[in-house]
């Protein structure tokens, strides 16, 4: 049996997330006795490809064909479809972030298999085969068990700490057979903001809420997440005033994240926002009012305001850095 | 062109979650329900459409027993022209996805939201569209119709981008495509009184998961307070004893 993987990637790169997912198959993989066959789609250099072997992948499968790049779901389903097949695939992982999200169930359709989105552990079982996820956005957990023979599942980001483990690699161009009818977008035009970091990959998040009281009042905020590489987050009201850009809205209508760090100044911690949040490994939270929700999530606390404590833990990083 | 948007009936985002049966069924003893969150923003930029002009018909769509019907009649009343039923069990994705399949053939745009807010499946909208072996298009933030042409705006990683996709599509929405979700006004309550709510009957459709137990997350240690003006501190614990700086 194989597992295969979809390794995303980002301008050629892959990040730590990419390894999460390899890391995790190849745990499945040798509880199972499988091998893990790693699918890339795009252009990838072979260095690069190689990196996945670090965390144990037996083969990388991949796809150069520059008309993928218009990320059409239909083709790049299909193109998933025809290498879990010629793989004989009994299990096909991708990530739970927005590419993951949009071929997943597209590929279990067709591949008449279970679908499971967001799990966030290794299987409980295998036999029968049942994997846990969060569900209520964050609220509970729920075992659930996958009746096909075929599963395909979506990881969520930081749920599995990727562990080296070297493996001999074999790298091959694979061209699923795709009819010009497959690819159903044309793209008009990207706009991409570079030298941010991203919100979904920071290690370290600095959230605003309706406690900073005007769009006027970000520079401590940005001066703390520079000095930590950190990146910007804020609450649903914050970007609904146009304080910040929608890019920067966390929570259950908003962006979901999971980072070692979570700093929330002047953010009540209202159950929608906490969503988005609660899976953050450590929770700061600065806040005027001692019975603010969000204490109770929090690890850290300062009851106080934000505009005192701000100042003060930027010199305090800053004594911490030199 | 016609819109077909699809609605899934959830439990108000601030309801206290439990759960009944040794922890195998989610409790909905006195549950409010509402509109999905997303599926509430895709119908409110259906309306906005419709309102602009260029499309003719908005049709919901939901899979459920008569308890969901409410939530259908709320969806008339913001600005849906008629609503079908399928009257059975939502219990898995792809069986949502096969019973919507079979009512989705007519429409141009199908909406979905990227995920609903009780059991966060993010899978019917793909689904439906491999099913029906049509384009769908995620991650959308905006829908407009230019010289009768969808224009949607998808988000990808640091940034977005302006697509044209085949028609039909499935368009699976998130954050930004409404600004606000529309409340209805007392004439559209009236209207939708009048308007058809059709229930069809189910077809055979497989479940291919099931829940075999819930847990709430495990309880937080109390939170470490430090005083307002000792942040020094605070930066010191997180270097020190979380090392997360
Ligand atoms: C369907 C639905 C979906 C939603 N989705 C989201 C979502 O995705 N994300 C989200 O964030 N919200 C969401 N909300 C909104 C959510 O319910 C809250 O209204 C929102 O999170 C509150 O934002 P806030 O904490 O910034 O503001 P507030 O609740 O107003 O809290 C501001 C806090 O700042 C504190 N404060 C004020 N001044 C100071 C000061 N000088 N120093 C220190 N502290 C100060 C106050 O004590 C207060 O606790 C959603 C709501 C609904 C109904």
């Amino acid at each position: 049996m194989s597992i295969l993987v979809y390794t995303e990637n980002w301008d050629g790169k892959f990040k730590k997330f990419s390894f999460e997912l390899v890391s995790y198959a190849a745990s499945i993989a040798k509880q199972t006795g499988s091998t893990v066959t790693a699918l890339s789609i795009g252009n990838v250099t072979d260095s690069e490809l190689q990196k996945l072997s670090n965390y144990g992948t037996n083969k990388v499968l991949k796809i150069t064909d520059d008309r993928f790049n218009s990320l059409d779901n239909k083709a790049m389903s299909k193109a998933i479809v025809a290498a879990a097949k010629a793989e004989g695939a009994k299990m096909i992982i991708l990530a739970h972030n927005n590419l993951g999200k949009a071929l997943a169930p597209r590929v279990a359709v067709r591949l008449q298999a279970g679908l499971e989105t967001g799990v966030v552990a290794l299987p409980v079982s295998f036999d029968p085969f049942i994997v846990k996820k969060k569900v209520f956005t964050g609220k509970a957990f729920a075992e659930v068990k996958i009746n096909a023979n075929i599963k395909v599942i979506t990881l969520a980001q930081n749920s599995f700490e990727p562990v080296e483990l070297r493996h001999s690699e074999t790298i091959e161009a694979f061209n699923p057979q795709m009819a010009d009818s497959d690819f159903t977008t044309t793209v008009k035009e990207t706009n991409k903001v570079t030298g941010k970091v991203l919100l979904t990959d920071a290690e370290i998040v600095v959230s605003g809420g309706r406690g900073m009281k005007s769009g006027d009042n970000w520079g401590g905020l940005e001066e703390m997440a520079d000095l930590l590489s950190a990146g910007m987050a804020c609450s649903r009201p914050v970007s609904d005033e146009g304080w910040r850009s929608h890019t920067e809205h966390v929570g259950q209508t908003g962006k979901i994240i999971a980072p070692n760090l979570y700093m929330a100044f002047g953010i009540s911690g209202a159950i929608q926002h906490l969503g988005g949040v609660s899976s953050s490994k450590v929770i700061v939270a600065v806040n005027k009012d001692k019975e603010a929700p969000i204490f109770e999530v929090a690890d850290y606390g300062i009851v106080g305001d934000v505009f005192m404590v701000i100042p003060q833990m930027i010199e305090a990083i800053k004594e911490m850095k030199s | 062109m016609k819109i077909l948007v699809l609605i899934s009936n959830v439990p108000d985002t601030t309801t206290k979650i439990r759960f009944k049966s040794d922890n195998t069924a989610f409790d909905d003893a006195g549950v409010q329900w509402i509109i999905n969150p997303w599926d509430e923003l895709a119908l409110t930029r259906a309306v906005e459409l419709k309102e602009t002009g260029g499309v003719s018909l908005i049709t919901v769509a939901n899979v459920g027993n008569a308890s969901t019907e409410p939530t259908l009649r709320k969806a008339l009343a913001v600005g849906a022209d008629d609503a079908i039923r399928i009257d059975v069990e939502a219990r898995d994705a792809f069986e949502v996805a096969t019973q919507l399949a079979s009512v989705a053939k007519d429409y141009d745009l199908i909406m979905a939201g990227i995920e609903a807010s009780d059991y966060n499946g993010s899978a019917v909208g793909g689904m439906l569209a491999e099913l029906l072996d049509i384009a769908s298009v995620s991650s959308v933030s905006g829908i407009n119709i230019e010289n009768g042409q969808l224009l949607f705006n998808r988000e990808i990683d640091g940034g977005s981008q302006v697509l044209s996709v085949t028609t039909p599509v499935v368009a699976i929405v998130q954050k930004g495509i409404a600004k606000e979700p529309r409340i209805p006004a007392m004439r559209g309550i009236m209207m939708a009184r009048k308007k058809e709510l059709k229930v069809t009957a189910p077809v055979s459709a497989e479940d291919r998961t099931s829940f075999v137990r819930f847990e709430l997350p495990p309880k937080k240690a109390a939170c470490k307070m430090v005083a307002e003006d000792n942040a020094k501190e605070l930066v010191r614990l997180l270097h020190e004893e979380a090392k997360v700086l």
